[in-house]
């Protein structure tokens, strides 16, 4: 069934009638009915896998549909020419943008809109263009500026600049925030409401609830490659938008207290340079048995920089570690694996894991040397297909079989198939950083309920995370990072968003500092 | 049209592409035959039957082969691991002086069974170090490998020219640049009575197994994989990315340098600036074509012979350049290239 399209305004700029797409035995759009009004902001929400992106790939000419049209201005648009996308009006802001990092922010912008062959580039008008669009949006960026320089968030108004130089009256943006820290975010979503205000017409995919509920007119949710539901924003809740985006009632996970035993971890006074600069300064925190030290804050304050620390891949310029309550001057990724520290890295996809070799490969590769694994340097396959088969059934990973390649699972069975070699050998600490990142409500969900699982058999548990919810949900102490410095530990009971805000926005830093208090005393 | 990534890759595929592409470059070339005003398929016969047809013919194509095949494994193992060596030529000429050197004199006093394997050993062992300047230069400063392997050539065989003029010249060789022969035991045995073919084509498709079985089955293999796919997730696993790169460029180097020093032992037995008409060059071809599977590379090495060997009696027999030989294999090269382009996509319209 599908839920006829409400016409919102008169008449909708954009009418994506009755689209069906399907890659071989996956039916990734059905029958799917979307209209767009003049000057509306519309939300297309939906777990990962949901057709989302499908669905605009197909508004956009990238793909073909098997059925259903696509109107603009009442007019059909050629299926599969995003050309004729292009000249009618539609722009598209890509998850990863599909920008020259060598050019200046003038000649991406203008790249495709020339003709090859041309002998003279017309670069001053090109630049009063580009200076009007930027002025009457509030897109300040540096035309001259190389984009290779730039930070994601003004890569990513690169992207909407050039959509916008190409004259976009419709403008559709894919996981926009997806890269963006929570600033950077707000700062989007601003601009697109006042380019709404001035008549553009937008549609913007996510699977976050709060930036859908805070910045929609309209909110349509995809389950399934189906339209599951369509609401006002004003006429809905995030409780209700999450039940209609997973198929049954998101609940958090219920937590006992924490029971903590012995300290495994202990940082003073630690100190962290690279490239010359001090990315984290003098920082002392301690790890506990069956306990989950949260560190909150805004990012590129120093957290990847902290995980790398952890994960083994940086050294300490000063200070001091204990390891199990040994000192150890610098750790060593090998060391960690051996000793039983899990590690989630902050990128899944560069870090965690390799996306061309197997799923089995990537569940084994950090510890193939171990004699599991392997015996005189010959791999043992069938053990780590086994493993890897083990790991898929216990932690749910769907979509892949211990010899396809990993590439191949959406990001949230990525994290699980991560996490199930980290925890499914009980690990003494879990260095978890970001962990949720990207991910959907469902797969947020499963990840949380295994960190709260180690922790509760007894793992340390290091969380290092910018969602305010993730934190105050699974820490039993919060410290929150700001330039480099950590602040002193609170308990999760005298932890709200209030205080917590407080401390990321480092109003503890000027005073009284990172005074060390709350340390274990005499361990 | 639009081109789609597939998202899984069909065995058949996999296997049908090389061939296909090898069909379709043939399909091109015959082209140039016909504009060159010969009968197409009567000169792809003659290639064969060039190539093929007497047993002299058969033992040279696979004479010519053999180095190939040596210099494809030392190209397909770098590139798996992205370090590009194209200095296979050079490492080649130094595997080759090498055994020139310390086979015509300091060594020859040691018995047959004893002096081979160890000159063999000396030539990989020159390989691998000509290859570890540019892998050197890679870790320690970030300079690309490709032009530093690549320069090395130049200078490897200037060294070499400078070499087989100087010290190590014959002086039996009434003033031509050639180096003093190796001693008659450190000859390779001949596969065949009175042809050219020696041992070093079963020390290249042995080769060809182990570093298939290597690249498959070890430890060494999955690391050097992970190094190539993704260096930042390599390192994250504890894949020590420096010493994974260190053997590696000692297996690609070395593979060159023993190239050379077989191509010495089986087919000379002395060294001039002509023993390779650009064996480390077509070793990257090679290795393409294989796609860089060691086991490919066993078929893309004949292939290649093939085509240069059996193009010289077209040539004679139908008064066609021998180039279109180069023209057939350079077109294979792109052939392939678009074929393995389709195994990863798809065209949708």
């Amino acid at each position: 069934m599908t839920t006829e399209t409400t016409e919102s305004t008169a008449e909708p700029v954009l009418a994506l009638s009755h689209i069906s797409k399907r890659f071989g035995p996956i039916v990734a759009n059905d029958d799917i009915s979307i209209a767009l009004g003049r000057g509306e902001l519309l939300a297309l929400l939906g777990e990962n896998g949901a057709g989302k992106t499908t669905l605009m790939s197909i508004l956009f000419g990238h793909y073909t549909p098997d059925a259903g049209t696509v109107r603009v201005d009442g007019v059909e648009l050629p299926h599969g020419r995003p050309r004729a996308a292009i000249k009618a009006g539609v722009g598209m802001v890509h998850q990863h943008f599909s920008l020259a990092p060598n050019l200046t922010v003038l000649e991406n912008v203008m790249t495709g809109t020339e003709p090859l062959w041309s002998l003279r580039s017309r670069k001053g008008a090109a630049r009063r263009k580009l200076a009007a669009i930027a002025e009457r949006f509030g897109l300040s960026v540096d035309p001259d500026a190389r984009l290779g320089d730039l930070s994601v968030g003004e890569q990513q108004r690169v992207e909407i600049l050039k959509a916008l130089y190409n004259d976009a009256r419709i403008l559709i943006l894919d996981e926009p925030t997806a890269v963006l820290t929570n600033i950077e975010a707000e700062r989007l979503f601003r601009t697109l409401r006042e380019m709404a205000r001035q008549g553009l017409s937008l549609i913007f995919i996510s699977h976050k609830l709060d930036e859908v509920m805070a910045a929609a007119d309209r909110i349509v949710v995809l389950r399934g490659g189906r339209v599951a539901a369509e609401r006002r924003a004003a006429e809905t809740n995030k409780a209700e938008l999450a039940e209609l985006m997973v198929g049954h009632r998101v609940t958090r996970p219920t937590r006992a207290p924490a029971e903590p035993g012995a300290t495994v971890f202990q940082a003073s006074r630690l100190t962290v340079s690279s490239g010359g600069v001090e990315r984290l300064k003098a920082i002392d925190f301690f790890l506990r048995e069956g306990e989950t030290l949260g560190i909150i804050g805004v990012s590129g304050n120093g957290q990847t920089t902290l995980s790398q620390l952890m994960g083994g891949l940086a050294a300490p310029s000063g200070g001091e570690m204990r390891l199990f309550g040994e000192p150890v001057a610098a750790l060593d990724v090998d060391d960690l694996v051996q000793a039983g520290v899990g590690r989630i890295p902050e990128d899944r996809h560069r870090q965690g894991a390799i996306g061309e070799m197997a799923i089995w490969e990537n569940a084994v590769l950090e510890r193939i040397r171990q004699p599991l694994f392997s015996r005189r340097g010959i791999v043992n396959r069938s053990a780590g297909q086994a493993f890897a088969a083990t790991i898929i059934e216990e932690f749910d990973v769907r979509g892949g079989t211990p010899t396809s390649r990993t590439r191949l699972l959406s990001g949230g069975n990525m994290q699980k198939l991560i996490l199930g070699r980290n925890l499914y050998r009980r690990p003494r600490i879990l260095i978890a950083a970001q962990p949720t990142r990207g991910l959907d409500e469902g797969a947020v969900a499963a990840v949380h309920a295994r960190i709260l699982e180690a922790r509760q058999a007894g793992t340390a548990v290091l969380l290092i995370s910018e969602d305010l919810d993730e934190v105050m949900g699974l820490a039993d102490r919060i410290q929150a990072i700001v330039k480099g410095r950590l602040s002193a530990p609170i308990a999760a009971e005298d932890a709200d968003p209030r205080r917590l805000g407080l401390m990321m926005s480092g109003d503890w830093a000027a005073g009284e500092g990172n005074t060390g208090e709350g340390h274990p005393h005499a361990s | 049209m639009r081109l789609e990534r597939r998202e899984h890759r069909p065995l058949a595929l996999v296997v049908l592409s090389p061939i296909l592409a090898v069909a379709a470059a043939l399909v091109l070339a015959g082209l140039l035959i016909a504009a060159a005003g010969a009968p197409v398929l009567e000169a792809y016969g003659r290639i064969l039957t060039g190539a093929f047809g007497t047993r002299l013919a058969a033992t040279e194509t696979l004479t010519r082969a053999t180095p190939l095949m040596l210099t494809g494994l030392a190209a397909a193992i770098a590139f798996r691991a992205r370090l590009w060596n194209i200095g296979a030529e050079g490492q080649f000429y130094l595997g080759a002086i090498m055994v020139a050197a310390l086979g015509s004199s300091a060594l020859s006093g040691l018995p047959g069974p004893v002096l081979v394997p160890l000159l063999f050993a000396a030539g990989a062992i020159a390989g691998m170090a000509l290859m570890l300047v540019p892998l050197w230069l890679r870790l320690r400063f970030s300079v690309d490998e490709v032009v530093t392997s690549l320069l090395l050539n130049f200078v490897a065989v200037l060294f070499v020219s400078m070499m087989i003029d100087g010290p190590l010249k014959d002086p039996l060789a009434f003033g031509w640049p050639q180096s003093m022969p190796v001693a008659d035991h450190a000859l390779l045995p001949k596969l065949i009575e009175r042809s050219r073919l020696h041992i070093g084509l079963a020390v290249a498709i042995a080769a060809a197994l182990v570093i298939y079985l290597l690249q498959a089955r070890t430890v060494f293999g999955l690391q050097s994989r992970a190094a190539g796919l993704n260096p930042e997730g390599a390192v994250f696993a504890g894949v020590p990315l420096g010493r994974t790169l260190v053997k590696v460029a000692c297996l690609s180097g070395g593979l060159a340098g023993l190239a050379g020093a077989i191509e010495v032992m089986g087919v000379k037995g002395y060294v001039t600036t002509d023993l390779s008409p650009g064996y480390g060059y077509s070793g990257i071809i090679v290795a393409m074509l294989a796609n860089l599977n060691p086991l490919g590379v066993i078929a893309a090495a004949l292939f290649t012979a093939t085509m240069f060997v059996g193009a010289d009696g077209m040539s004679r027999a139908m008064g066609i350049p021998t180039y279109i030989a180069d023209v057939t294999v350079a077109l294979s090269l792109l052939t392939m290239l678009v074929a393995i382009f389709f195994t990863q996509y798809r065209i949708r319209r």
